[in-house]
């Protein structure tokens, strides 16, 4: 194929124009060339004979006249065994690999191979002669944890019949294990590694169907109160400091999924480097193996390109609907998506696009609903299921969830949990206000159960705005003792220790086994004297409530501890 | 070719930037204009065909169109030898203090960013001799930190402080629209205390042209690289990064871009995450810390300049009514330290927080006339105490000392099992009378 080349005719930011000398697609890959070395840029418009791209890298040194090569390729990443515990930037670039090259900095223009051309056990799963179409998987490999499938490129058109395959045995990762050929008599050769477009969600399944399961992240107030489906997707905004990394960090640690894929866009370098020091040495308890073993991470933070920022969310959804299409639930954890929002303003005001609401571009809903539909359940063809799960994080300005990033953002979720500074202050953890977050989704306990609870938090909380305007002295002791309900499902239920290791992971069983004791509590009267005793009684109950908490359900002080509980409930419960 | 040659044809001049044609340029690079005599720098902000936008540094006023351009074909460079120290330079990187002009070990300003895979993470105190720092916020080796403050605040002073006593190899002070009447204060109170031989200033004052105030976090942290890399302790001091930002705002809207929130650009968030995120930790070389000082208009976290800060940086100082506020501070990274300096750190800590906040809380119930009890009364006492003794910025001990003094004005005021106190710290720290 003749390449394809252009020259450029001006830079503007992070944003070059290109004259170019033959047709060119709208979204593919160039590179610039500067001195010795080759920019990586995309084409996102092209008006008059001339194409904008958007640079990967600083666009220091580019000048006038400097030479475009155009590779015919839209943006893609590589897919295949050897994903999992790697580190890539917002462009699929291993890092721990770059700095062995490059040393402490990262070098624009060095770009290295994502997947290592490793030798895998390979067991076909079909022989000469089946059809194959997109996505059919035609073997094997073992990948740590998991049977990895190797599957047809997912951009095959119509059926091929396969010509020859080879036999179970060691291979390397991109050896041709099997050749193919269509009605035409054209004929592939195809490795474990395919070739996707990021931006191009992958197929390959039967059809969608509903989230149905609960994705349990053994945090009380998620699970009992505002679920998160297997295939759903929620957002989690705040002001900064309120504690979204640390609850996103949890959730990559305890989700009840088989994959977890990190995509770190935009925020601080230090926040990646803690999972990374971290997560080697914890264990996953499903698996026995350490939690990086089923982890990726995209890491594109704040200092680097911002171009690249923009690319990570694809790159890091695309791998996820990778994983889904062999049977697994995966979960992708976005960090921040107003980043990622601020990266296509950027990109919007170099083009001179007329802005929206706070100058983000008119197609940051399209393009957020579009990242957010990406997630799903999906029933295979094999009759298995898989699903990707997205939680993003939204850091709206000044702690104001009235931008539009938040508010675009809480059209397409189906679960919104929205942190508070008042919560965070009062280092009540996890700080999501439980009376402005929802979810659609179904949880770990009945509804009908849920909403008596809440009924309680939300009638103790309107007893307390009271309060401060009366009084104590004002208020009954009635709708006093329902605020003292209140607080005690705060503080034994809703918050959580995450540096307890007990109480920092509390299972399903658990969480239904206490949340039965904490609404029998609530349904019942008490024989109070005044407001000075109900104090002290339910002071009292929350002690032994957070001790009961705090201990393992296999230890002997559990079923005391709950003993000890009890007779307190009952000593003043009115029959 | 354009490098060396002479351009006299200037198109047009709209604020701080101006337009000539010329080929072969390439973004970023450096110009020398000649403007009746005297010379600027001005370096390339655009390219369209054959129009090159350059920003220079002196300003657009005074500009003819006949002047003359001159391209030097290197990006901006400053010079980061050893000899730097002791020095003051302008927001150009030219000379303030009437000694000569340094060419030697030039290093581009604004270079690429660490690879997150290189970072490790960050385990030393710096120690400031401030009790509100050491014991409640500890500052870490590698932190990035602003001092959130309102105008008229001393934070200048509070910078000064540091300065003089962190515990490092180099300081770099970075000024932007500084007041002149500060910059002499900064000279003065380093020289004094001798640690201007380890001080380089980078000072753009609020007189010199507002380009010149963008390239001042650059050049400091391109310097404080450099001396990292060689196995320095740096310490970056910025002040006021409010002043850098509203620098870009101005030549952002200069060049017509649109702008997202209050005027500021879109890219904001960005550019300050470019510089911030220079603070780092080499494994097995030394480390760059920043401390910077962002003045928040009106009192209002919620402006866009502290609310991104506050996003990138790891926690903040609130510095109000002339002391860093117990609340709303918070240094992210001192559990990574506060663990191995006492085995009370942490947990006094903790303990005299929550105490002073049930002060406050007092404090409030008898400003609204409610009755006193015996344990507001102490609590009243603490508050006190703990303002006059730990709080107040004056006070200047080491951390040990500050832990030890913690003890004496519990000690003072309650009785031990009134703290919530471990018993077994009590029994080991708990003065005895």
């Amino acid at each position: 194929m003749q390449l394809k080349t252009g020259h450029v005719v001006g830079v503007n930011g992070n944003m070059v124009n290109v004259r170019f000398d033959t047709d060119v697609i709208k979204n593919e890959v160039g590179y610039i060339r500067v001195g010795d070395v080759r920019l990586k840029s995309e084409v996102i418009r092209i008006t008059d004979g001339i194409a904008a791209m958007q640079v990967y890298e600083m666009t220091g040194g580019i000048k006038v006249g400097d030479a475009v090569e155009f590779s015919g390729e839209l943006l893609s990443v590589e897919l295949g065994p050897g994903l999992l515990t790697q580190v890539f930037d917002g462009l699929q670039n291993p890092l721990p690999e770059l700095s062995k090259r490059c040393g402490f900095f990262l070098q624009r223009g060095v770009y290295v191979e994502p997947i290592p051309n490793n030798e895998w056990e390979f067991t076909p799963t079909r022989k000469v002669g089946d059809q194959i179409e997109a996505g059919d998987s035609f073997g094997t490999v073992p990948e740590g944890i998991f049977t990895h499938k190797i599957m047809a490129p997912f951009s095959l058109v119509g059926s091929w019949t396969i010509k020859s395959i080879k036999e179970k045995g060691k291979y390397h990762a991109k050896d041709t294990i099997c050749v193919i050929e269509n009605e035409k008599g054209e004929t592939k050769d195809l490795s474990m590694i395919i070739t996707q477009p990021v931006k191009v969600a992958i197929k390959g399944y039967s059809e969608r169907v509903r989230p149905d399961e609960p994705m349990v992240t053994k945090i009380r107030l998620i699970d009992t109160f505002l679920p998160v489906a297997k295939g759903g997707t929620y957002c989690t905004p705040g002001p900064f400091g309120a504690g979204k990394t640390v609850l996103q960090h949890l959730t990559s640690r305890n989700a009840d999924v088989d994959v977890v894929i990190i995509a770190a866009c935009g925020e601080r370098a230090g926040e990646v480097v803690e999972i990374l020091k971290e997560f080697p040495e914890l264990i996953d308890p499903k698996t026995g193996k350490s939690l990086m073993e089923r982890t990726i991470i995209i890491c594109n933070t704040s200092s680097m390109p911002v171009a690249a920022r923009e690319a990570s969310v694809y790159t890091a959804v695309t791998m996820a609907e990778y994983y889904r299409n062999m049977g697994l639930d995966v979960l992708l954890l976005a960090d921040s998506t107003s980043r990622w929002a601020q990266a296509m303003r950027e990109m919007s005001g170099r083009l001179e696009e007329i802005p929206g609401d706070e100058a983000f571009p008119a197609y940051l809903e399209s393009r957020i609903s579009e990242f957010y539909e990406r997630a799903g359940k999906v029933r295979l063809k094999d009759g298995s299921f898989g699903s990707v799960t997205i939680g993003g994080t939204v850091s709206p300005a000044g702690g104001n969830f009235e931008e539009p990033v938040t508010q675009a953002t809480l059209k397409v979720v189906g679960a919104f949990h929205g942190l508070s500074r008042e919560r965070s202050d009062a280092r009540k953890y996890p700080a999501i206000d439980p009376l402005d977050s929802w979810s659609k989704y179904e949880g770990i306990i009945p509804r009908m159960d849920v909403e008596e609870a809440y009924y309680y938090v939300r009638k103790g909380n309107e007893v307390n705005q009271m309060m401060k305007v009366v009084g104590e002295e004002g208020t009954s002791l009635e709708d006093y003792i329902v605020y003292q309900k209140e607080e005690l499902v705060d503080a034994v239920y809703l918050q959580q220790n995450s540096f307890d290791p007990v109480d920092s992971a509390v299972t399903v069983d658990r969480q239904r086994y206490t949340f039965n004791v904490l609404l029998e509590i609530l349904r019942s009267d008490f024989d109070l004297e005044d407001k000075k005793d109900a104090r002290l009684y339910f002071n009292q109950m929350r002690q032994l409530f957070i001790d009961w908490n705090g201990t393992e359900r296999e230890n002997e002080n559990f079923a005391k501890r709950e003993k000890a509980l009890r007779e307190h409930i009952e000593s003043r419960r009115k029959r | 070719m354009a490098i060396g040659k002479i351009h006299t044809k200037i198109e047009s001049i709209v604020g701080n930037v101006i337009t000539v044609k010329a080929d072969g340029v390439r973004n970023g690079d450096l110009a020398e204009i000649t403007s009746g005599g005297k010379k600027s720098l001005a370096n390339v902000i655009k390219l369209d065909n054959d129009k090159v936008s350059l920003q220079v540094f002196a300003g657009g006023q005074g500009v003819s169109t006949g002047d003359s351009v001159k391209f030097l074909g290197v990006p901006m460079r400053v010079s980061a030898s050893e000899n730097m120290l002791g020095r003051i330079f302008n927001g150009a990187g030219e000379p303030r203090d009437n000694g000569p002009e340094m060419t030697e070990d030039l290093i581009e300003i604004g270079g690429p960013s660490v690879n997150p895979s290189r970072r490790i993470v960050p385990k030393n105190m710096i120690r400031t001799g401030i009790p509100m720092i050491d014991m409640f916020n500890t500052l870490v080796e590698s932190q990035k930190l602003p001092i959130f403050s309102v105008s008229g605040e001393p934070y200048n002073e509070l910078l000064a402080r540091i300065a003089m006593q962190a515990e490092v190899d180099v300081i770099i002070l970075g000024g932007m629209g500084l007041k002149y009447d500060d910059y002499l204060y900064f000279r003065e109170t380093l020289e004094k205390s001798g640690a201007l031989s380890h001080t380089i200033m980078f000072v753009h004052t609020a007189s010199d042209p507002t380009v010149e105030c963008t390239l001042v976090p650059d050049m400091s942290l391109a310097v404080a690289e450099k001396f990292a890399l060689e196995g320095k302790k740096v310490l970056v001091l910025l002040t006021d990064m409010t002043n850098f930002c509203d620098a870009l705002k101005e030549t952002a809207i200069t060049m017509e871009q649109v702008p997202s929130n209050r005027g500021y650009p879109g890219d904001l968030y960005s550019a300050l995450a470019s510089r911030y995120e220079k603070a780092v930790d080499f494994e097995g070389a030394g480390s760059v810390t920043i401390l910077g000082v962002t003045t928040m208009p009106g009192d209002d976290v919620t402006h866009p300049v502290p609310d991104n800060t506050g996003y990138i940086t790891e926690g903040q100082y609130y510095l109000k009514n002339g002391h860093i506020e117990p609340f709303g501070s918070l240094s992210r990274l001192k559990q990574n330290v506060n663990k191995d300096t006492r085995d009370d750190h942490r947990a006094l800590m903790d303990g005299m927080i929550k105490l002073y906040s049930a002060y406050k809380d007092s404090l409030e119930k008898k400003s609204m006339g409610f009755s006193m009890s015996d344990w507001d009364e102490k609590l009243l006492k603490y508050g006190e105490a703990f303002e006059s003794r730990l709080m107040d910025l004056k006070v200047n001990i080491p951390l040990e000392e500050a832990l030890d003094e913690g003890w004496k004005i519990l000690s003072e005021c309650f009785e031990p099992n009134e703290t919530a106190l471990r018993t077994d710290l009590i029994e080991k720290y708990w003065p005895k009378k």
